[in-house]
């Protein structure tokens, strides 16, 4: 009788878990798609609300016409090159910077650790961060978007902890060839990390990418705007949104049916600023548990 | 999070050609030197910038020729009814928001939890995967999604719930004033749900598969595997993040709620950190430093109350 029981407990335990699981997934997917299929059905469908769960009457006049909106392109690139430049220097420099701390001989190690890691807790404040910046020439100037992202304390805390992990043994028997720091750290310890480093790279270039208050603040020539700036702007003035679809449509003769709305193109933008990250995360997903996994067992 | 160093190869081993330049404790040092030197710009000279909160600054008149004011900014917040009802409410929905999100900070918990007992390999692996992407995209575009998912014209819940009859007329989900603070932390855990799971994935598969194996011999259930093996198993990194989450009580960061806010919501969402961000807009830049300085001062101070707590509890400092 008491297994039986258990059976059938076990049996709706497991029912409501997989529907839970289910639900949620589909939650946290389904607006991406809601999204996607509307850019792609019919506009004048689109904006009555007809698009739920299927596209109709589909086309790609939407992303051809917003590629063509002015600046959307140089945009794209700004966006581009922040991520990548931006990106490479702080992953190198939390990686090297992680190595040396887990170095007890280092003079000072444990303060200057400190003064790092500390400052994930404190901020000057907008204002005072404003006046720095403007005092070092960072405004108007794609500097701006690399620099100050160099140092990466969180990023340099799962470095060092990773390392910590490594068995001495490897770096001890390198030390006793004679190589010095440069080159264990590029030869044994770089390539040891890997899986830590894909995390920190997955994580900086999805904070690149997503940054716009930093452009808000520091950008007042076109030039250096972004793509998340772009898209903020679109969502907040109505007025220029307006301005934008008309010169979109300007540009190429678009059939009445699929008139560019200010919804149309919040939406097809907000695809193309979706569908790099979309792209390139599976390929970086599978490292995350892994390269976290230490810091979280070690506590 | 920090781990005592370990010991290093003894002395005489020690990396780099002995006897031969700079001790290796120097040369390490100049080393992280450009890296140091990047940190005190970004990081600490702005600090500098904390002496606006002393001055009637008016951006544009240059410092000298503004008035020192000594601490009259910090004082308006006692002396000014206005003012105190602003920081007052200000607070109150800082203090909302960090609270909720204590209290349900064992959602990750739960979710991994619940996720290991989901036996189907391909399920869980994707469920983990998709669920984990809300949070690598910006508030702003979790915000372009709400607005297509929720106007009040074409949304596709309006537009629904219109056509099963539940209601005649759109309802403006986004732009009114009730429980706007449940509203943000469900909009939060939608996005790092999935995400803040994973450390938690991670402790469970550090937990010894003997002591399960042991618990089904003695006949445990499923209940009791999990209340008495796998909770006791994932505790030190709840406990580690429920502190981490204590020093950053007053921090709530400001890109969720700059995107959510608008006219109509904007006494409930407005929490210290937009609260900031609003204030130096307007161009009240002296009083915008006044409130970021009694942020950073407290934030650090919980800080070290949560290490002092970290430290008595687990015998491990948290920094």
């Amino acid at each position: 009788m008491r297994s039986r029981k258990l059976g059938v407990g076990d049996a709706a335990f497991h029912t409501l878990n997989y529907a839970f699981f289910g639900l949620f997934t589909l939650t946290c997917i389904f607006p991406f798609y809601y999204l996607f299929i509307n850019t792609i059905s019919a506009n004048d469908l689109s904006t009555m609300g007809y698009i739920t769960f299927y596209p109709r009457g589909i086309h790609f006049d939407n992303y051809v016409s917003v590629l063509k909106i002015k600046g959307l392109g140089h945009a794209a690139f700004v966006s581009l090159y922040r991520t990548v430049v931006g990106t490479l220097l702080t992953v190198g420099a939390s990686a090297f910077l992680g190595y040396l701390f887990t170095k007890n001989e280092m003079w000072g190690r444990r303060a200057l650790y400190r003064g790092i890691v500390v400052t994930l807790y404190f901020n000057a404040g907008m204002i005072p961060w404003y006046s720095t910046m403007h005092m070092l020439h960072l405004t108007n100037s794609y500097w701006a978007y690399i620099l100050p992202s160099i140092i990466a304390p969180f990023n340099i805390i799962l470095v060092k902890t990773f390392i910590e992990a490594v068995p001495p043994s490897l770096e001890e028997s390198a030390a006793l060839d004679g190589a010095g720091y440069l080159r264990i750290f590029g030869s044994i310890i770089f390539p040891l990390i890997t899986p830590i480093l894909a995390t920190i790279t997955i994580f900086s270039a999805v904070n690149q990418w997503n940054s716009f208050i930093d452009t808000a603040w520091l950008m007042t020539d076109k030039k250096y705007y972004t793509l998340q700036y772009l898209l903020w702007r679109y969502l907040n003035e109505s007025s220029s949104l307006a301005a934008l679809i008309k010169s979109a449509q300007n540009l190429g003769a678009v059939d009445v049916q699929n008139m560019q709305t200010p919804t149309s193109v919040r939406m097809t933008v907000t695809m193309i600023v979706v569908f790099p990250i979309l792209l390139v995360y599976p390929f970086f997903q599978r490292y995350f548990v892994k390269g976290i996994m230490i810091g979280a067992v070690k506590g | 999070m920090s781990v005592p160093a370990r010991p290093l190869v003894k002395l005489g081993s020690a990396p780099g050609k002995p006897g031969r330049g700079l001790p290796n404790k120097y040369k390490l040092f100049l080393m992280a030197l450009p890296f140091l030197v990047i940190t005190f710009i970004f990081y600490y000279l702005p600090i500098y910038g904390w002496i606006y909160a002393f001055y009637d600054y008016i951006p544009g008149i240059p410092l000298e020729k503004t008035p020192f004011v000594g601490f009259k900014w910090f004082r308006t917040i006692a002396e000014n009814p206005t003012q105190t009802a602003e920081v007052t409410r200000v607070m109150r929905n800082t203090v909302a928001m960090s609270g909720l999100g204590i209290v349900t900070s064992f959602l990750p918990a739960a979710f991994a939890i619940l996720l290991t007992e989901i036996k189907t390999g391909w399920y869980r692996r994707i469920v983990q995967t998709l669920t984990t992407i809300p949070n690598f995209i910006s508030w702003i575009l979790v915000y372009s999604i709400a607005f297509t998912l929720f106007s009040v014209d074409n949304g596709l819940v309006n537009t629904l719930l219109i056509k099963l009859g539940f209601i005649d007329e759109g309802i403006n989900f986004l732009a009114n004033n009730h429980n706007v603070w449940l509203t943000m932390i469900a909009w939060y855990w939608w996005k790092s749900l999935g995400w803040g799971a994973i450390l938690y994935l991670a402790a469970i598969t550090g937990i010894d598969q003997e002591l399960y194996e042991a618990a089904e011999v003695d006949g445990a259930s499923r209940f009791r595997k999990i209340w008495h093996i796998t909770v006791p198993g994932i505790m030190p990194t709840f406990f580690v993040l429920l502190l981490l989450s204590i020093g950053n009580f007053v921090n709530n960061g400001m890109e969720q709620y700059f995107a959510f806010q608008n006219a109509i919501n904007k006494d409930t969402i407005e929490v210290l950190d937009l609260y900031v961000y609003n204030i130096a807009f307007s161009n009240n830049f002296a009083f915008a430093t006044v409130v970021s300085m009694l942020k950073s001062i407290i934030s650090v101070f919980l800080l070290f109350l949560a290490n002092g707590m970290s430290k008595w509890v687990r015998k491990e400092s948290i920094i």
